[in-house]
């Protein structure tokens, strides 16, 4: 294809190839003013993290607002530390997030392996049921689901007697549970299933290979790309969620990150250490996003498509 | 597998072996997907049952007295309540301004950062990089940024020569929805630009290759080709950015609780303030359910007009 289009345009290729490249330049300079616009507020975050209050303010009306000068120190990290038991509040939502996003590769990609690979009686109708869920957005049935876990019964135990309770309030399993079964990660574990050839199912049934066999041995091991996705659209959700533990976190030892902000507004406390906090539980993500950004941005593209 | 069994079915009879195969499968089918149905149903099914069924009650969320029917009370005191209908406008308003805005600016930042090589794949990093940042946090940052004396007033002094002094956005009715409604498009365009970016891919080069050579202007390539190319995408943008603008909540939780005078209060909000703070189940439920059917009417008429466009 270059080829093609470079013996086209060998004729006439000095012209148009100085334009380009001073038009390249045009765009590439737009492209960056766009790309800090939309750093900046991280940048500005990240950078005033680091200075003291009052700097912060006197820096606002320049561009040092943006730059990491002046009298840097982590002592806002410090006393964000000391103010808000922030670790604790990272080490729950870590949990949370990891445990959620665990048992949803598991129970996802099992259902998705059931109703792509094998035929039986009702799958159709519970595959539109499953699919029929994602037309209907968290938040209008969020109230009732509070109510609905706050009655829901759950075994627990006092020394060797074992209880049978109601509600689900101010717990880890009630921030879990509920976020576990995803049709959307169902349906992209089902589009790619699709893609693996049914021949290897039939190979192992012959040598004698039990389903679960099938799914843990020959299926899950090939579908990589499947699980990196479903893996960012289920953690990124789970770390950011703010709408759900605000309705079912009371006690301060089990709240997720999202929820430790309030804690700022209610101490009326300083800006830098509200900085220094909200660097802390960007940071985390800013870094994964980094580091796996071709799948991130990939397996959003690929929930558009097939969506 | 059949080859040796073929011989033997069909002297044994096909349909009764075929039955007895489909029964187990059907038996293990079920029971890989049992695990995810259940946690469904639980979560989901129930759920949105439930919603049907409080919203005509007047159930509270702790209530030592048994919850009781109550008909069409709830929904004849939402209909009365100004509160409503001014989150309900609030929403509407805020819809009706990001869904156009957001999905066009998003489908320009597509274009500009599509194709390969390293700067586009950069600036598509650095376009998304609100994305994957908390709308919690950059709620906070924003509420930073138009304070009194944060930056975007320091901004527009700069940039007009202290012509403009600028406002406290969020602490004025006026401006208080529109501060929100810049701050969510910058949050999310990254997302659907991605989404557009997708879309593009799908549209092969020789199309635009064959255009070039006849001639085509920019503009032209872009009605003719890129805008037809992008059908589907375009409907399930349109869905998504509705969807997400309709429930609204976070921004408003961290950034202005509603305020000033309700100035910015959403139905979500509104649905939840009621349901949780205020305790009341069986009233939140049914804001809930005007909302859900609110939802729904409107995805499924975008599906129908942009259906419609199609068969044209």
């Amino acid at each position: 294809m270059t080829t093609t289009t470079a013996a086209a345009g060998s004729r006439r290729a000095p012209k148009p190839a100085r334009k380009i490249t001073g038009r390249m330049i045009g765009m590439n300079v737009g492209r960056l003013l766009l790309g800090m616009f939309f750093a900046f507020p991280i940048v500005f975050m990240l950078v005033s993290s680091l200075k003291p209050d009052e700097q912060i303010f006197s820096d606002m009306s320049s561009l040092k607002a943006f730059l990491p000068v002046g009298d840097l120190s982590l002592e806002n990290y410090r006393t964000t530390l000391d103010t808000v038991p922030a670790f604790r509040f990272l080490l729950n939502s870590i949990m949370v997030s990891v445990v959620t996003v665990a048992l949803g590769l598991f129970i996802n990609s099992l259902a998705a392996f059931g109703l792509s690979r094998l035929q039986w009686k009702g799958r159709g109708l519970v595959l539109s049921l499953v699919l029929a869920t994602l037309v209907v957005p968290f938040e209008t049935f969020a109230l009732p689901l509070l109510w609905w876990v706050n009655h829901l019964p759950w075994l627990t135990h006092q020394g060797f007697t074992i209880l049978w309770t109601e509600g689900w309030i101010d717990t880890y399993r009630v921030q879990i549970l509920p976020f576990v079964a995803n049709a959307f990660s169902i349906y992209l574990f089902y589009s790619y299933f699709q893609s693996i050839p049914k021949e290897l199912d039939e190979a192992a049934r012959v040598d004698g290979a039990s389903w679960f066999r099938i799914y843990r041995s020959i299926v899950m091991p090939l579908s990589g790309p499947a699980i990196a996705s479903v893996s960012i659209l289920t953690f990124l959700p789970a770390w950011n969620s703010f709408l759900w533990p605000l309705m079912v976190v009371q006690t301060e030892e089990l709240r997720p990150v999202m929820l430790g902000v309030s804690y700022f507004f209610q101490l009326n406390v300083a800006w830098g250490p509200m900085m220094a906090y909200s660097s802390m539980i960007t940071i985390p993500v800013l870094a994964l996003f980094l580091a796996f950004q071709r799948s991130f941005i990939g397996s959003i593209a690929s929930s558009g498509v097939k969506g | 597998m059949s080859t040796t069994l073929a011989p033997q079915a069909a002297a044994a009879g096909a349909p009764s072996g075929t039955r007895s195969k489909a029964k187990t499968r059907s038996w293990v089918g079920f029971t890989f997907t049992a695990p995810a149905l259940f946690l469904l149903v639980v979560f989901f099914f129930i759920p949105v049952g439930l919603c049907f069924t409080l919203a005509f009650t007047n159930a509270r969320l702790i209530s030592p007295e048994p919850t009781q029917f109550t008909g069409l009370d709830n929904f004849q005191r939402l209909f009365e309540d100004p509160l409503f209908w001014k989150s309900l406008r609030n929403t509407a308003f805020f819809a009706i301004v990001v869904v156009p805005v957001q999905s066009a600016l998003a489908l320009l930042l597509a274009i500009l950062v599509n194709g390969q090589g390293r700067a586009k794949n950069f600036f598509r990093t650095l376009y998304f990089v609100p994305v994957v940042t908390s709308i919690v946090v950059v709620s906070i940052l924003w509420r930073f940024m138009y304070a009194p004396q944060g930056l975007v007033n320091n901004l527009l002094q700069m940039v007009t020569f202290n012509l403009v002094d600028g406002t406290d956005w969020l602490n004025n009715t006026s401006t208080a929805m529109p501060a929100i409604i810049v701050m969510s498009i910058w949050q999310a365009v990254g997302f659907h630009m991605v989404i557009w970016l997708s879309g593009l891919q799908t549209i092969p080069s020789d199309q635009y290759e064959a255009a070039a050579l006849d001639g085509a202007s920019e503009w032209d390539k872009f009605r003719f080709i890129t805008w037809p190319g992008l059908k589907e995408t375009r409907t399930f943008i349109l869905v998504t950015i509705t969807i997400a603008a309709l429930g609204l909540f976070a921004q408003i939780q961290v950034m202005t609780s509603g305020g000033p005078l309700d100035s910015t209060s959403t139905v979500v909000y509104q649905a939840v303030r009621t349901g949780y703070s205020q305790q009341q189940t069986g009233y939140a439920s049914a804001i809930s359910l005007v909302f859900f059917a609110l939802v729904l009417s409107i995805s499924l008429l975008q599906r129908f007009l942009t259906r419609d466009k199609d068969v044209r």
